[in-house]
């Protein structure tokens, strides 16, 4: 047992003592924001440098008038369409919106002339306006007074609220609930792969060095395999504590900043009103913040733990096994197939059935079966999953895991020491299948 | 020492040892023998457990091999290799505590193995970072560092300048010096030569020859002398084989063809004044190369 100990430690040492491992470790969290902040910098930037642009109205019905916003302003200095479009030639417009003579019941034949192609943006923002004012103008033909329109014109916005069985109530986002089950399930299958991976290298590395020989003869096949798995997969824990540290670190000290108040907070005060009633108005990223509150982050946390700890071990063996039954990375290729395609279609259904709607029955099926279940169950967690399908998941998990590590203790026994020949998996299969 | 008998191991149909037995005997350098594929290292790795026999036994100081046996075998094996990013230090640390020291024995070991191999500037270097030789010389601290009672090496020159090669050598013998039984498996004939006491040959799954190398070159002789004659008084018979001749001086090279030493040498004095006379000894490689010829005609 102690010399299990010593492979997962030089394993684990190996890995966490890389300068690559501490940037990438101390980056990865920073790089989401920052490509985000990224965004919206530019975003924000070219709205503020651009120049505004004008765009040429040419209205032949004589109803609309267009208001101009922040990014575009209309003009209409002529009413005919060929001047109109050789000051779009000529670069004096922007663009040249036609309106013709139109039948209000049924428009048709509103053109916009530009020297580029209009963005979405722009035409949606056309598109919406010109709706409104054609509704606003059959609504007055109605008899409707335009006055008694915008009074009764209303916002609406949907608070949704989860009943749980002890009578609580919490806020949740359908939002939120894809963002944090489509960040959660994405960060599995990218821990799988990343650290499958460096199990799959290390296993090549010791095989063709011959560094196996000198270690099974001190100690079992299977003990060294383990170690392996184990030892890399402390290194994918340790990154992930990491990563929650310095996210709950760095939220907070952003949150001081902005002078707002952390989820706990925030529940705390939502308990006691007259706390509340003293604080100012939280606004929208309060209502954000709000929702967050409703979230168990605990229970999501775990989960994410159990499912790493048991995706990564089901998966691990696997990658140690292939590792095990090639002589170099470039003949691993034909045997990632079993793992990558459960993998994929984990990945795929997380997307195309668990997000869009987590309580379906593929998505119940994707989320119970050990091959899938640690990506499809992460992409349900946030929406609330009952407890039972938890348990027979996670078992099932473990039992899938307990099977892989079987399997390829099998292959990994006879592969490690064999060099030379080319594997197939009808070879692979004679190495399960043999007792010795 | 070791004792291995009627050693059996196929792989499917094919024959990697066929009814081996050998003797080692504490103390001596083993010399085991034979072409490629001829199953020297499977029989290592039986030695090593890291495969197992099919049949029969191999008893290391008279117990059967255990868990507890290979802590008293170092074994370095043909194609070396060591983790490429780690540092020398940390790795024969790591060597040595998954072959049973504390970490106090462990660090003080390795101290001094640095020293009397002349790298301890070099223990926070990184393996990829060291010459080839260098590498080795890491990986032969790496098999000893635990002071095992049998040492199996794997062709253990290959890689190593002469300088460096001679100082794994006297490092070899000073470890038989102190006791350890060494087997070595190689081609190299000129250091089985230098180094062996007794050798093993194998070829295609049996042994085709054991023994001290005395025994087995005396054992072969093929009868051959070499002789230098002076002052010839007649003709020599055209069927003798003259190597050089040169101011009255005749080198021959004869064979007994069944007749004494004696009687040869009777002979010879009726021709000149015989100034040499020397029983000619096969040298290993030619031993080595005659038998495996002759046993792979079969």
């Amino acid at each position: 047992m102690s010399k299990v100990l010593l492979v997962i430690q030089r394993e684990y040492l190996a890995r966490v003592k890389k300068k690559s491992f501490l940037i990438a470790t101390l980056l990865t969290p920073l790089i989401f924001p920052a490509i985000m902040g990224v965004f919206v910098w530019i975003a924000t930037e070219e709205k503020e440098n651009q120049a505004l642009r004008i765009i040429e109205v040419v209205d032949e019905s004589g109803l609309f008038f267009m208001e101009s916003s922040e990014q575009y302003a209309f003009s209409s200095s002529t009413d005919n369409l060929e001047a109109a479009k050789a000051l779009v030639k000529s670069g004096e417009r922007y663009g040249l919106l036609y309106l013709p003579n139109l039948d209000l019941t049924a428009p048709k034949g509103i053109q916009y002339y530009g020297l580029e192609n209009p963005s979405t943006s722009l035409v949606s923002y056309l598109e919406s306006s010109l709706k409104r004012k054609i509704e606003d103008q059959r609504l007055f033909a109605k008899g409707i007074d335009p006055a008694v329109l915008k009074e009764i014109r209303t916002e609406v916005v949907l608070q949704s609220l989860t009943l749980g069985e002890s009578g609580e109530e919490t806020i949740n986002d359908a939002t939120v609930n894809y963002a944090l089950g489509f960040l959660s399930g994405i960060l599995i299958y990218l821990f799988i792969f990343i650290y499958g991976n460096q199990i799959m290298q290390g296993v090549i590395e010791e095989k063709s060095t011959r560094i196996v020989e000198i270690l099974v003869s001190s100690l079992k096949p299977f003990q060294l395999m383990m170690g392996k798995i184990v030892g890399i997969g402390a290194v994918g824990l340790t990154q992930f504590l990491i990563w929650v540290l310095l996210i709950g670190t760095f939220s907070t000290v952003v949150m001081g900043v902005l002078g707002m108040q952390m989820p706990q907070q925030q529940a705390m005060e939502l308990a006691n009103p007259e706390l509340m009633a003293t604080a100012p108005d939280p606004g929208e990223l309060g209502a954000i913040l709000q929702v967050l509150s409703g979230i168990d982050f605990v229970t999501l946390v775990i989960a994410f733990i159990c499912y790493f700890l048991g995706g990564y071990l089901l998966y691990g063996a696997l990658f140690a096994a292939v590792g095990a039954a090639v002589d170099a990375p470039s003949d691993a290729q034909q045997f990632m197939f079993p793992i990558t395609i459960p993998l994929l279609i984990a990945y795929m259904g997380l997307f195309v059935f668990v997000l869009q709607d987590p309580t379906s029955s593929v998505s119940f099926w994707l989320s119970i079966f050990p091959l899938t279940s640690p990506i499809a169950m992460m992409g349900r967690i946030s929406f609330g999953v009952p407890f039972w399908e938890l348990a027979l998941s996670l078992s099932l998990l473990v039992g899938g895991f307990l099977g892989t590590t079987w399997l390829a203790a099998k292959i990994y026994r006879i592969g490690i020491l064999m060099h030379g020949t080319k594997p197939s998996y009808a070879l692979i299969w004679k190495w399960i299948r043999s007792s010795q | 020492m070791l004792v291995i008998n009627q050693l059996n191991k196929s792989y499917g149909s094919h024959k990697a040892l066929t009814e081996i037995d050998l003797q080692v005997p504490a103390g001596v350098i083993f010399g085991l023998l034979g072409p490629n594929g001829a199953g020297k290292t499977t029989l290592i790795r039986i030695i090593n457990q890291i495969i197992q026999q099919d049949s029969g036994t191999v008893e290391l100081a008279g117990k059967p091999l255990s868990l507890e046996t290979i802590r008293t075998i170092g074994y370095l094996p043909e194609e070396r290799g060591l983790y490429k990013k780690m540092t020398v230090w940390d790795q024969l640390i790591y060597f040595s505590r998954i072959k049973g020291l504390t970490a106090k024995e462990a660090k003080q070991r390795v101290t001094s193995w640095l020293e009397k191999m002349d790298i301890a500037n070099w223990r926070n270097k990184k393996i990829e970072d060291l010459s080839k030789g260098m590498a080795q010389k890491v990986q032969f601290i790496a098999t000893v560092i635990h002071e095992p009672s049998l040492l199996i090496l794997d062709e253990p020159f290959s890689g190593f300048d002469p300088v460096n090669a001679e100082l794994i050598k006297n490092e070899i013998l000073a470890l038989k010096e102190m006791g350890t039984t060494i087997l070595l498996s190689t081609h190299r004939m000129e250091s089985v030569e230098l180094l062996c006491d007794h050798v093993a040959m194998l070829n295609q799954s049996r042994k085709i020859l054991d023994g001290t190398i005395r025994d087995i070159k005396a054992r072969f002789r093929p009868e051959l002398v070499q002789v230098t004659l002076a002052g010839l008084t007649q003709a020599l018979p055209s069927s003798w084989q003259v190597l050089a001749q040169e101011e009255g001086r005749v080198e021959l090279q004869l064979s007994l063809q069944g007749k004494g030493v004696n009687a040869l040498l009777t002979e010879l004095m009726a021709y000149g004044e015989v100034l040499r006379f020397q029983e000619l000894l096969p040298s290993m490689e030619e031993l080595f190369i005659q038998q495996v010829k002759a046993n792979s005609h079969e």
